[in-house]
């Protein structure tokens, strides 16, 4: 079995399962955020199976972007008094983009099943667990019942190798696979090789979330050292690493060589067979960058943007807007320095929320404005109005970009 | 569950963000439904009939969690099929009661304007208007049920867990 049929089998009680399956699990972890407790939405949770199951993050449109949403996030603090949860992320200090927080805290551990009702979830199973986005409805259940149901689907292994090349990042990686092998609809994605040696927590993040572009199930890595000592340095929970079988059945194998990998832009509107070296955009002016997200918003990320900006200006023409993924890599990005470069060079840094990339607030799109953006989506609309045009890239080439005020090749700047 | 009606086609890759748009975000559901294609069909909302049928491409529904399945059934379309469907999308059918299933080659099968007749309890699709028939991927017996019984809310409702809908 591969690692998503292990997870499946192990907490349905069942020897085997396979593709073709539907399968019942216990939910160890649920997340709720803001957008759950809008009014058009919310349904009043009367009881909940246990409190301490729940994590309730107030991410989307934080602080408060409209009156709407900061009834929702009133709402969402009366459910969190009246069920006594504990792990609660206000605005403020614990502030953060939820699947930012659950790599920053540790909330989820190997061979765990976590739910949350945002599409990204997925990117948490860089700790080797079954992560995944649901809607309301599911997200509703769990918390009622903490459990849940699951079709199991086809699994596609990428084997990655090599190391990056200066200025190219997994994010690239991510562009290479979207577009040469398109969407992963009812398919499992599982990642793996000897090129994770070389790949940070955050690195292989960007992966995982990215898997939600594909429309995978499920997106897993392989465990090691370095997963297994970041979750054991903050949370104590137990765990047994979830390797896949031998004989594990793959509907496809795929080899990534990450040494020859160049920066590469999704052009707008999807990412599906949409991915084209930065040459083929190289030019095209911008009227904003972007860089944060579930996506990139990490440390690793800022600190690559403030590498870029080193000294540099963005263009006059340019709005850079960066947004770290939680509050705490805020203050650790502030501490090292990359805030105070990103602020010379005339990037705005905003607080840590999902903002702009779900075209929330913090930098929506007017019409026929151009964007690159190293977040999550670059879907029509995505943004703001639906006549913007949102690239895609890494932080390096919208950084790069946002100085050139067209779209750039970082490795003018980074080598 | 059966259904027979006048079919309606999109293409590869509809994502959620082209159902359920962001300047829909802080309406109502029932103004939400009034907003699908807004951006790639002008005008399309307003001509579906009650019970009409939409057929997509590969990849349907990818994207966000976003109740934009609600969104179709509450436009009054009957059911959807595409050639492959998005993950979360189709949780949210099921749990929204608007039945959906994959079909592989469902979108090559028909053209816009055809009738078509579906039933997802065999996964039987037929094109009335041009004598095909292909098979789809029937639900589990387990969600076909949920999809039938109204999909979780009533559910919940029904056990005292969520509070009745306003």
């Amino acid at each position: 079995m591969t690692i998503a049929e292990k997870i499946l089998a192990r907490r349905s009680g069942q020897a085997h399962v396979g593709p073709g399956d539907l399968v019942t699990v216990p939910v160890d972890t649920v997340i709720l955020f803001d957008n759950n407790f809008m009014s058009n939405r919310w349904r009043e949770i009367l009881k909940v199976n246990d409190p301490d199951s729940i994590i309730v993050v107030f991410d989307h449109r934080v602080p408060a972007a409209t009156q709407q949403s900061a009834t929702a996030q009133r709402t969402g603090r009366e459910f969190v008094a009246k069920f006594g949860i504990k792990r609660f992320h206000d605005v403020g200090y614990s502030q953060g983009i939820s699947h930012q927080l659950v790599a920053d805290h540790g909330y989820a551990v190997p061979g765990d099943v976590l739910l949350c009702s945002d599409s990204h979830t997925c990117g948490a199973g860089v700790f080797n667990c079954i992560a995944r986005g649901v809607g309301q409805p599911d997200i509703v259940y769990a918390a009622v019942k903490n459990e849940t149901w699951f079709r199991v689907g086809e699994t596609i292994r990428y084997q990655l190798k090599g190391k990056l090349p200066a200025a190219v990042t997994t994010k690239d990686a991510f562009l290479q696979i979207a577009g040469r092998f398109g969407d992963h609809a009812t398919q499992n994605v599982e990642f793996g090789g000897p090129a994770l040696a070389d790949l940070s927590i955050s690195a292989r993040k960007t992966l995982t979330t990215m898997a939600a572009e594909l429309s995978a199930e499920f997106a897993t890595f392989e465990p090691d050292d370095v997963m297994m000592d970041w979750v054991r340095a903050r949370n104590g929970k137990p765990f047994d690493p979830v390797y896949p079988d031998g004989d594990a059945r793959y509907l496809a194998v795929r080899e990534v060589d990450l040494s020859t990998l160049e920066p590469l832009v999704a052009f707008p509107d999807s990412v599906i067979e949409n991915s084209k070296p930065v040459a083929a955009a190289a030019g095209t002016p911008i009227d904003q960058a972007f860089v944060g997200s579930c996506a990139n918003g990490t440390l690793e990320d800022l600190t690559l943007v403030a590498q870029v900006l080193q000294g540099r200006r963005v263009s006059s023409k340019v709005r850079f807007i960066v947004t770290p993924g939680s509050q705490t890599i805020y203050r650790d990005a502030v501490r090292a320095g990359v805030v105070g470069t990103l602020l010379d060079a005339g990037a705005v840094v905003t607080p840590a929320t999902c903002g702009a990339c779900g075209g929330g607030h913090m930098g929506v799109l007017g019409p026929n404005e151009t964007c690159i953006t190293a977040t999550t989506r670059n879907f029509k609309g995505r943004m703001g109005d639906p006549s913007a045009k949102i690239y895609m890239g890494s932080p390096a080439t919208v950084a790069a970009s946002a100085i050139a005020g067209v779209i750039t090749d970082p490795r003018e700047f980074l080598n | 569950m059966k259904f027979q009606a006048r079919v309606w086609k999109v293409g590869d890759n509809i994502n959620t963000d082209l159902i359920l748009p962001i300047q829909a975000f802080y309406l109502s559901a029932q103004e939400q439904a009034q907003y699908v294609f807004r951006s790639n069909r002008p005008g399309w909302a307003e001509e579906v009939q009650p019970g009409d049928i939409l057929i997509g491409g590969r990849n349907f529904g990818m994207g966000s969690s976003r109740p934009a399945a609600r969104s179709l059934k509450n436009l009054g379309l009957s059911c959807l099929l595409a050639h492959s469907l998005n993950g979360l999308f189709f949780r949210n059918c099921v749990n929204f009661a608007f039945p959906a299933m994959d079909c592989p080659g469902v979108d090559e099968a028909f053209d816009e304007g055809d009738v078509a007749e579906v039933d997802f309890d065999t996964g039987v699709v037929r094109n009335l208007s041009r004598d095909k028939t292909l098979t789809a991927v029937v639900l589990p017996p387990k969600l076909l049920e949920l999809l039938k019984a109204g999909g979780i809310f009533p559910l919940l409702e029904k056990e005292g867990a969520i509070a009745a809908a306003r």
